[in-house]
């Protein structure tokens, strides 16, 4: 009796799905959308974004004092090798925290496109494989990375000391005696800075290795209240779920309408691109092609996963403020197999159509391109993509990404925080 | 049989999910981006084993099962006589057959609770659809397996 209510159940479910597929467009006055893509829409506005927990990691993350020092420290060029790179350079605050660029450039040109940061602080794994667990561990990836800031850690404490001394105190505590610490000393590439911190004793590294943890643990603070607006898309759903008549701020267009039916039925993009950040914080080769220009191999969370399991700033390392029953992404994450072969993080697809060019190194320049790739789902370099196939008319296509741009909305930063004349640059 | 000792909540959520499920791939009408076909909507939370060795139940700690977040559950075993079994190895797998991937986690049985009861960690289902958990259990009765399946 159960399996027969189920069948028809699910018959009808579906009669009504494939009615509201053909009518939806000329409906007016009542929800286009039947209970259960009602439910799918509530699950993708930022009305349902999860409330942001605290970070067990990082217990300066919710200090206000941090977080304007953090801001200060992402937008100042002297945390670099050659004085003109901060973390500003590539996540510009006035283009969604991203450059625009296939490939970012610091010091020099690197081999990963820019991400953008609003929202970051929900996702358990950063960097396009997942390679660091937390904001603060992130922020200090590219300082010590030889193309992207080119600096290492005893020249920003030497930084921090001189210019920021009295606002780290404050929030960290007593800076260590820098006296014998070298300007230049680093686990870094440059064998010269390199060997400088080998001769350091290991209580000194520790002591700088903490004020490096620190810079980071500021920075994450600032970053942490960067977070996604409310777009036309969220206000369309809010609308659509009160029973609400639009407004323009709400409405969608037949084609935008039409473009979201695809993407949460058979276009399939949902399954990824869940939830309000629209990103199911996950790995996944994609068969994304190989960058035009030649790059290292990049096996992406295949790597990334070791590397976040030995992280040196990981959740359960010395300098987390963590409990290790605080770190279970770290604990249980998959770190070997062929599904992590190129695979990347699925990016949000907040403010997206004003985010080109796509994928981990910028390989795709619109998203024309983009749809094409997905509807014709080509094999992988390497690794196996997770795609098949998927038929789009050109109208099809147009209408995705006519919804795509319906997803574009401000990036919220509390007030003194927004960056708009950062500090440290107004002053050079 | 034994009445089953997961919460009718469970059950009636994961009947909704199953039937969200259906609905959903009645409107795909077509090829989607995923490999293969969904399986028939087996969703039972009470299972005797493969070989009929245990009888087990799974619950987990948030319902409706929430995606996207790392959750608990609570394996208990019996044997299928109904003798709660405290001392034995468990390890779980799964994935979602029709997209051909896994886990996005490696879930673990970290430890007994008594009663039968055991304590599963780690557990995460990062998008909606159908996916499978699959328990191999290793303790003086034998080896077996039982496979649950899930619809988000």
């Amino acid at each position: 009796m159960t399996r027969s209510l189920i069948a028809r159940t699910v018959v009808g479910a579906g009669l009504v799905g494939i009615a509201a597929v053909s009518i939806g467009n000329v409906r007016h006055g009542v929800s286009r959308w039947t209970p259960v893509e009602l439910a799918t829409l509530r699950s993708l506005s930022l009305t349902s974004i999860e409330p942001l927990g605290p970070d067990a990691s990082n217990r300066y993350a919710d200090n206000p004092e941090a977080a304007a020092l953090g801001r200060d420290l992402f937008f100042d060029t002297r945390l670099s090798g050659n004085g003109k790179v901060s973390c500003a350079t590539c996540h510009v605050a006035t283009q969604d925290f991203q450059d625009g660029k296939p490939l970012a450039n610091g010091v020099g040109r690197t081999a990963r496109r820019t991400m953008p940061i609003a929202g970051t602080a929900h996702s358990p794994w950063l960097f396009w494989d997942g390679r660091t667990d937390s904001q603060w561990a992130q922020a200090l990836g590219p300082l010590e990375s030889a193309v992207e800031h080119g600096g290492n850690r005893a020249q920003y404490a030497h930084v921090v000391a001189e210019r920021y001394r009295e606002r780290y105190e404050r929030v960290f505590g007593r800076l260590p005696d820098l006296t014998s610490v070298p300007r230049d000393a680093g686990p870094v590439a440059d064998s010269t800075v390199r060997t400088a911190w080998g001769r350091m004793p290991a209580e000194a590294q520790e002591q700088i290795s903490r004020v490096y943890a620190n810079i980071g643990k500021a920075i994450a603070a600032y970053e942490r209240r960067i977070e996604p607006g409310l777009s036309r898309f969220d206000r369309y759903v809010d609308a659509e779920l009160a029973g609400a008549r639009h407004t323009p701020e709400s409405a969608l267009t037949t084609d935008e309408e039409s473009g979201l039916r695809l993407f949460i039925g058979r276009a399939r993009c949902v399954t990824c691109h869940n939830g309000a950040r629209l990103t199911d914080d996950h790995f996944h080769n994609t068969g994304v092609p190989l960058p035009a220009v030649t790059l290292p191999a990049d096996s992406g969370r295949a790597v990334g996963a070791r590397q976040v399991v030995g992280g040196e700033f990981n959740c359960t390392s010395r300098y987390s403020d963590a409990k290790p029953e605080d770190c279970d992404e770290l604990r249980f994450a998959v770190t070997s197999g062929p599904e992590l072969v190129r695979a990347y993080k699925t990016p949000s697809l907040r403010n997206v159509s004003t985010r080109a060019p796509y994928m981990h190194a910028g390989q795709i320049a619109s998203l024309d391109g983009v749809i094409a790739h997905y509807a014709t789902a080509p094999a992988a370099p390497f690794g196996h993509s997770e795609l098949v196939p998927v038929r789009l008319s050109p109208d099809e296509r147009r209408q995705l990404i006519a919804f795509l741009g319906t997803l574009s909305g401000p990036i919220t930063v509390p007030p003194g925080y927004d960056g708009a004349a950062p500090l440290s640059q107004t002053r050079r | 049989m034994d009445s089953p000792r997961t919460p009718r909540d469970w059950r009636r959520v994961t009947l909704r999910s199953a039937l969200a499920i259906a609905a959903v791939s009645a409107l795909a009408m077509g090829r989607g981006h995923f490999r293969g076909n969904v399986p028939g909507p087996d969703i039972q939370t009470v299972k005797a084993s493969v070989h009929g060795l245990y009888r087990v139940s799974v619950r987990p700690d948030v319902t409706p099962i929430p995606v996207r977040r790392l959750q608990r559950w609570t394996l208990h075993l019996d044997t299928i006589n109904g003798q709660p079994v405290d001392t034995a190895t468990i390890t779980m797998d799964g994935g979602m057959p029709q997209h051909g991937h896994g886990l996005p986690t490696s879930p673990r049985v970290t430890r007994a609770l008594g009663n039968g009861d055991h304590l599963v960690e780690g557990v995460k289902f990062n998008m909606g659809g159908w996916w499978i958990v699959r328990f191999a259990i290793t303790s003086s009765a034998g080896i077996d397996t039982v496979t649950f399946n899930i619809g988000l």
